[in-house]
């Protein structure tokens, strides 16, 4: 039962083959037996799970249908679930109760989903990895030495492991398609404004975008159809119709024009993960899809002016953090300004501290102009540069990241080394465009994926071609031995 | 130009941090190969290019200006992180 999909699941649910009772029972018991040795959830809510699965069979048993109705789901654990804990992975959050259910999680729930449990992550969405979790570290089912990515590292083990078939997660540099690729999983990042922010604890306002974690192209279609829409808490939010993804998913490949960035293929990649790319093309070319050369100049700037932008916007949102009105709170503190500094000092690991002190730098005076301004600027070019790609095709391929996974501490204590994996993923949240990355391969026994960038608002396109690379390809099926 | 400890020392107090003194040599060092990577954009030409807040070049949406936000007192009353009697518990450094 576990290995079944969200559509399976549908299809399984309306066809009265199992309850949804019954799904959430095994699946809680095996993340119960298996996961201790992946560490992917933070909280378990059981009593939630029990209560929502039976509320699911109940609409069901009145004639109600709907694709999420009774599926197992889990929240990235920085999406603000009223009355459980949501800790952002971070100490500073660990005695926090989010007041409130963030829009995508009230969405999903008025769905139907069933939410098994809140998933590890970096803290605060910082890292690539997920070891900097207050919680642990997260391993990857496929190889438990070694990372899942991150920082939506938890969800995408979680699934990986077969322990739920899908979930959410939020991709502020690549933090949905780089652990998708690392766990043979299909991610897709949205659109910005597509997705509602709102209960979702911000990193970087103008980069953070909330959106599906699943094995399949299928399954993303469907939970981004819950999870996608206008929202007036979200002063960002795009107030656009919403299509049906599911509709569009057999759509022929026939003349599809698909962009290949020349400078994707420089000196980084893993020439292994190349040819694994090269070889997805070809099967897309089978499809009827048209391959060309394009060129993104700008992208090797990407990764500097991320790490102005992103650090600039952290350290004004986490400034909401002062040990006074909720989260972690120092002992005996001899003064106010004591109180602050040490709560935060306390509450923050080493990373979140180090993008707060880039972020404070960087804004700070006589700097702003060389560092804010311009990475602001640079942001434009990136973004000027797809939308001249986007003149000649329609989509853009290449890899998700230039290295598979790496080994658990192999790049600790050298932040810039993780930093730079992420050369492939961080254009597409500067510019704000939908991307997602499927599965394509292996090398060394672990997942390698493919990414797909598309114009704005083209989400349906890219759940499209993957969904067609599925059916003509089976790396997405393929299952971590042991899992 | 390289940060030096007492660079980091005032970054740290602007964004109210308390460091440890015995992490300060590893965090200055941290800043610094960061900000060099930072700089690298420097080498950029940006002439005549206007900075890029939001990708979509959206502004700020408007709303009535009527309350739409209902009492939540019990909630946050059960996430503070000290109550008594109905009221917050803060530190006396607080006045």
């Amino acid at each position: 039962m576990h290995q079944l999909t969200l559509a399976e699941i549908a299809r399984g649910l309306a066809d009265k083959k199992f309850s949804s009772e019954e799904l959430t029972k095994t699946l809680l018991a095996r993340i119960a037996a298996l996961d201790p040795k992946v560490n992917s959830f933070i909280s378990l809510t059981e009593e939630l799970a029990l209560s929502q699965a039976k509320a699911a069979d109940a609409r069901r048993a009145n004639g109600e249908n709907g694709a999420l109705l009774g599926a197992p789901i889990a929240h990235k654990d920085l999406f603000c679930t009223q009355g459980i804990r949501t800790s952002c992975g971070s100490k500073m959050l660990d005695n926090f109760k989010a007041p409130y259910d963030a829009t995508v999680v009230s969405r999903l729930a008025a769905a139907g989903a069933v939410t098994l449990g809140k998933t590890n992550m970096d803290e605060f969405a910082m890292g690539s990895a997920n070891e900097s979790s207050y919680y642990g570290a997260v391993k990857n089912p496929w190889n438990l030495e070694h990372v899942p990515g991150g920082s939506s590292g938890g969800s995408a083990a979680a699934v990986a492991a077969r322990f739920l078939p899908a979930a959410t997660a939020t991709d502020t540099g690549g933090s949905i398609r780089q652990p998708a690729a690392f766990t043979n999983l299909t991610g897709l990042k949205p659109t910005y404004g597509r997705v509602s922010r709102w209960g979702m604890i911000a990193y970087a306002s103008s980069l953070d975008q909330g959106g599906p974690l699943a094995r399949t192209a299928e399954d993303c279609a469907i939970l981004l159809q819950g999870m996608a829409g206008f929202d007036k808490q979200d002063s960002t939010s795009i107030d656009e119709p919403v299509p049906d993804y599911s509709a569009s998913l057999n759509t022929s490949l026939k003349g599809l024009r698909i962009g290949v960035p020349k400078e994707y293929f420089s000196a980084g990649l893993d020439p292994r993960i190349a040819e694994l790319v090269h070889n997805s093309i070809k099967e897309l070319e089978k499809l009827g899809a048209v391959i060309k050369e394009i060129s993104l100049p700008n992208n090797q700037h990407a990764i500097p002016a991320y790490y102005v932008i992103a650090p600039a916007e952290a350290s004004s949102n986490l400034s909401r953090f002062d040990g006074v009105r909720f989260g972690y709170r120092c002992e005996n503190p001899k003064d106010l300004t004591d109180l602050y500094k040490r709560s935060r000092g306390e509450g923050f690991g080493a990373e979140v501290q180090r993008r707060i002190m880039v972020g404070a730098y960087a804004l700070s005076a006589g700097y702003y102009d060389a560092y804010y301004l311009k990475a602001q600027k640079i942001r434009r070019l990136i973004k000027n540069d797809f939308m001249a790609a986007f003149e000649e095709v329609d989509v853009i391929l290449g890899p998700t990241t230039p290295n598979p996974a790496w080994k658990i501490g192999a790049k600790t204590g050298d932040p810039i080394a993780e930093y730079l994996e992420d050369l492939y993923t961080i254009t597409a949240n500067l510019a704000g465009l939908p991307g997602l990355s499927m599965p394509a391969g292996f090398v060394d026994g672990l997942p390698v994926g493919v990414q797909l960038l598309a114009p704005y608002f083209q989400e349906g396109r890219l759940l499209n071609v993957a969904h067609q690379y599925q059916l003509n390809t089976d790396w997405h099926t393929r299952t971590p031995t042991g899992f | 130009m390289a940060l030096e400890r007492s660079d980091v020392e005032k970054i740290a107090h602007l964004a109210s941090l308390g460091l440890n003194d015995a992490d300060l040599p590893q965090t200055t060092a941290a800043l610094n190969r960061i900000l060099g990577l930072v700089d690298q954009m420097q080498a950029v030409n940006t002439d005549g290019i206007e900075p890029l807040a939001h990708p979509l070049e959206a502004s700020q949406r408007l709303r009535a200006d009527v309350v739409t936000e209902r009492n939540h007192r019990e909630a946050y009353q059960s996430i503070a992180p000290a109550v008594e009697n109905g009221l917050y518990l803060v530190p006396k450094v607080i006045d």
